[in-house]
């Protein structure tokens, strides 16, 4: 199979998406003759026109508010927030007005719009562009929230987000864009909802999502080396989650760790551990293992940036420490 | 900056009257809210728009089918002034479930996309950036249609304001934005809280046009609402017209407004009132007696009562599809 950078397989998706049907457009900041911030757009500005790449003013409220009042309207638009910590300047259109339009109707207005946005650690640019925010968007009932680690996830889930009715947080990872992948030149979807077991194994479950599958991948890779087997579970999108298939893995290994990028108070990570415990105590031979990142703002220097969240040795320790 | 002038010229005396009789709906639907909420037949937040009457209705004779409103939290004027079903309207006050939101949402969400009535709100200025949407999708739809936004002078301050008045400027979305000025958000005064003292002289700073009307004549709303959605419909891109207005209750029924003065309320309520202001124009022109008003009067005191007997009927929203249904969000 032919190998793509997960942001060409962005913009395949979006490509297609676009062709498809005349409703969907985009809307954001420097996706115009810029291509994007992390050059995911290339090209499209030429291809559709300003009219379905509409180039906007630093205004993320309304940025986020038009896609809302686009929506309402009759259109699909795919709104694009640079830098997840930007949402910080949107909350009130993607919480109190994207996320409530639906219930507040009784099922009987959508709100189909995708806000693709990208977070995390590891290209030194500090406390306000460095953030893994999904636990906020995770919270807030009425929203899906989805984060692919894969290009084949990214394209399959993309064109997911865009066919859905519901307010999608899209959350990319700014490590991950370069990184190639597999990707059928074929037409195909990924189903929310629906983890992946990225990696089979026996001894214990890693649960991962993002940036920090790659690193579990590649910690269950070196454990694997001393005879360590472990599965790796990507769920791919947080809102709806797949715990079944976690459940279902942890009733095999009867041990879990969960990691994230995020800081660990009231993350993805605590609630999902939580749910586990609910769901499988009888199973587990010992106590759930949190990985996170620490609780404090994304430091500048590369040596506290790189502490201040889970790397391949942490999780190989955890595991270590939990056999 | 242009001032505005009331006159009648251009309506119909037929479309007056059709505007008197919305005027007095909305006044008669608020009236009979704050009598219900004050006997504890519906609760939560209610914020009655007596004294701004004239707004929605003026700027709704305005647009026509196809066209979208976007509402706020006093929003009941917007919606009836819109053509929105009373009945649906007084059931979501009560919660019931053949209200507008199925009794999820009560006095400051109700929302009709078939009408063209995108939402009111709870959040003082969140429907401003939605209006910038309903803007954008008319100006690729070709259609010619508008969107109309109303908000408050408390809204005016807020940074979304700004964010959609320039955006809407930039793309000349056909957008109107209208500033009710009713003097008040919550309890600061606009002299106390607006720099520039008329909200619409802020249309300078995006480059499109400002009017600042009296929100007490509908006519004037009309006409000046007229020539912005013209100016829109033709690509000319967005307008701001602040409308003054009073509000003559408090912010919501609780609230006793002893942050105004005496004299200041007595002027607004006996010289500004819309309704009696109206009436009382129409006959001096002799497009109407006293005899029709009182008939119009009667005909929509039934049509209220017609509302609050169908919403008191109305069966409760079912606990067991809401549990059903929570596990989708």
């Amino acid at each position: 199979m032919r190998e793509i950078e997960y942001r060409e397989a962005i913009k395949e998706a979006i490509t297609e998406e676009m062709d498809r049907d005349s409703k969907v457009f985009l809307i954001g900041e420097d996706i115009g003759v810029y291509n994007g911030a992390f050059k995911a757009y290339r090209g499209l500005l030429d291809k559709y026109g300003p009219q379905r790449v509409i180039n906007t003013p630093i205004s993320e409220s309304v940025i986020i508010g038009a896609a809302i009042g686009a929506a309402l309207t009759g259109y699909r638009p795919v709104a694009e927030i640079m830098f997840i910590d930007f949402a910080a300047l949107a909350m009130d259109q993607i919480v109190n007005q994207a996320a409530k339009i639906h219930f507040i109707s009784e099922g009987r207005v959508d709100v189909p719009i995708v806000i693709r946005t990208q977070g995390g650690v590891g290209k030194g640019v500090a406390a306000q562009h460095s953030q893994s925010l999904e636990g906020w968007f995770y919270h807030i009932p009425g929203l899906k929230v989805v984060m692919p680690s894969t290009p084949y996830d990214v394209k399959g889930l993309l064109k997911t987000a865009i066919r859905d009715n519901s307010p999608v947080m899209f959350i990319e990872h700014k490590m991950i864009y370069p990184l190639k992948g597999p990707v059928p030149e074929e037409e195909y979807t990924i189903p929310f909802g629906k983890a992946e077991v990225k990696r089979e194994g026996r001894d214990i479950t890693i649960f991962a999502y993002s940036n920090m599958a790659l690193k579990s991948l590649e910690a269950a890779e070196e454990l694997s080396e001393d005879g360590i087997s472990c599965e790796v579970i990507d769920p791919r999108t947080l809102v709806p989650l797949d715990i079944d298939t976690l459940i279902n893995s942890v009733k095999k290994t009867g041990k879990l760790i969960v990691v994230c990028e995020a800081c660990s108070r009231g993350s993805v990570a605590s609630d999902v551990s939580a749910r586990a415990a609910e769901r499988a105590f009888g199973y587990l031979k010992a106590p759930v293992k949190i990985v996170a990142g620490l609780n404090t703002p994304i430091p500048y220097n590369s040596t506290l940036e790189e502490a201040s969240i889970p790397g391949k040795a942490d999780i190989v320790e955890a595991v270590k420490k939990l056999l | 900056m242009r001032e505005r002038r009331s006159f009648m010229a251009g309506l119909s005396g037929k479309t007056m009257i059709g505007m008197l009789e919305k005027l007095i709906e909305i006044r008669k639907f608020e009236e009979k809210s704050i009598r219900l909420y004050e006997s504890g037949k519906i609760w939560g937040y209610l914020h009655p728009c007596i004294g701004q009457e004239a707004i929605p209705v003026g700027a709704c004779y305005a647009i026509g089918k196809g066209d979208y409103i976007i509402s706020n939290h006093r929003g009941h004027g917007h919606l009836i002034a819109r053509g929105a079903d009373i009945r649906k309207m007084m059931a979501e006050l009560f919660g019931k479930s053949t209200g507008y939101c199925g009794g999820r949402g009560g006095s400051m969400h109700m929302i009709d996309i078939e009408l063209g009535i995108l939402g009111e709100n709870g959040i003082v200025g969140g429907g401003i950036p939605i209006s910038v949407g309903a803007g954008l999708s008319c100006k690729m739809d070709k259609k010619g249609n508008v969107a109309v936004c109303f908000f408050g002078d408390g809204a005016s301050n807020n940074g979304v304001f700004h964010e959609a008045l320039n955006m809407s400027a930039i793309l000349k979305l056909p957008v109107v934005y209208i500033c009710e000025n009713n003097m008040y958000a919550i309890s600061m005064c606009s002299k106390d809280s607006v720099a520039c003292v008329d909200v619409g002289k802020r249309s300078d700073a995006y480059g499109i046009p400002g009017y600042i009307i009296d929100g007490s004549d509908p006519l004037e709303v009309y006409r000046t609402v007229n020539d912005a959605v013209k100016y829109a419909r033709n690509g000319g891109g967005p307008s701001l017209i602040e409308a003054k207005t009073y509000r003559f209750y408090g912010h919501h029924p609780n609230d006793p407004a002893e942050y105004r003065g005496k004299e200041e309320v007595e002027y607004y309520t006996s010289e500004k009132d819309p309704v009696s202001n109206f009436k009382r124009k129409l006959l001096e022109e002799n497009m109407i007696t006293a005899g029709e008003i009182q008939r119009i009067e009667s005909k929509l005191d039934e049509k209220i009562k017609d509302a609050v007997t169908f919403a008191m009927k109305s069966p409760e929203p079912e606990l067991k599809k809401f549990l059903k249904e929570s596990g989708l969000y």
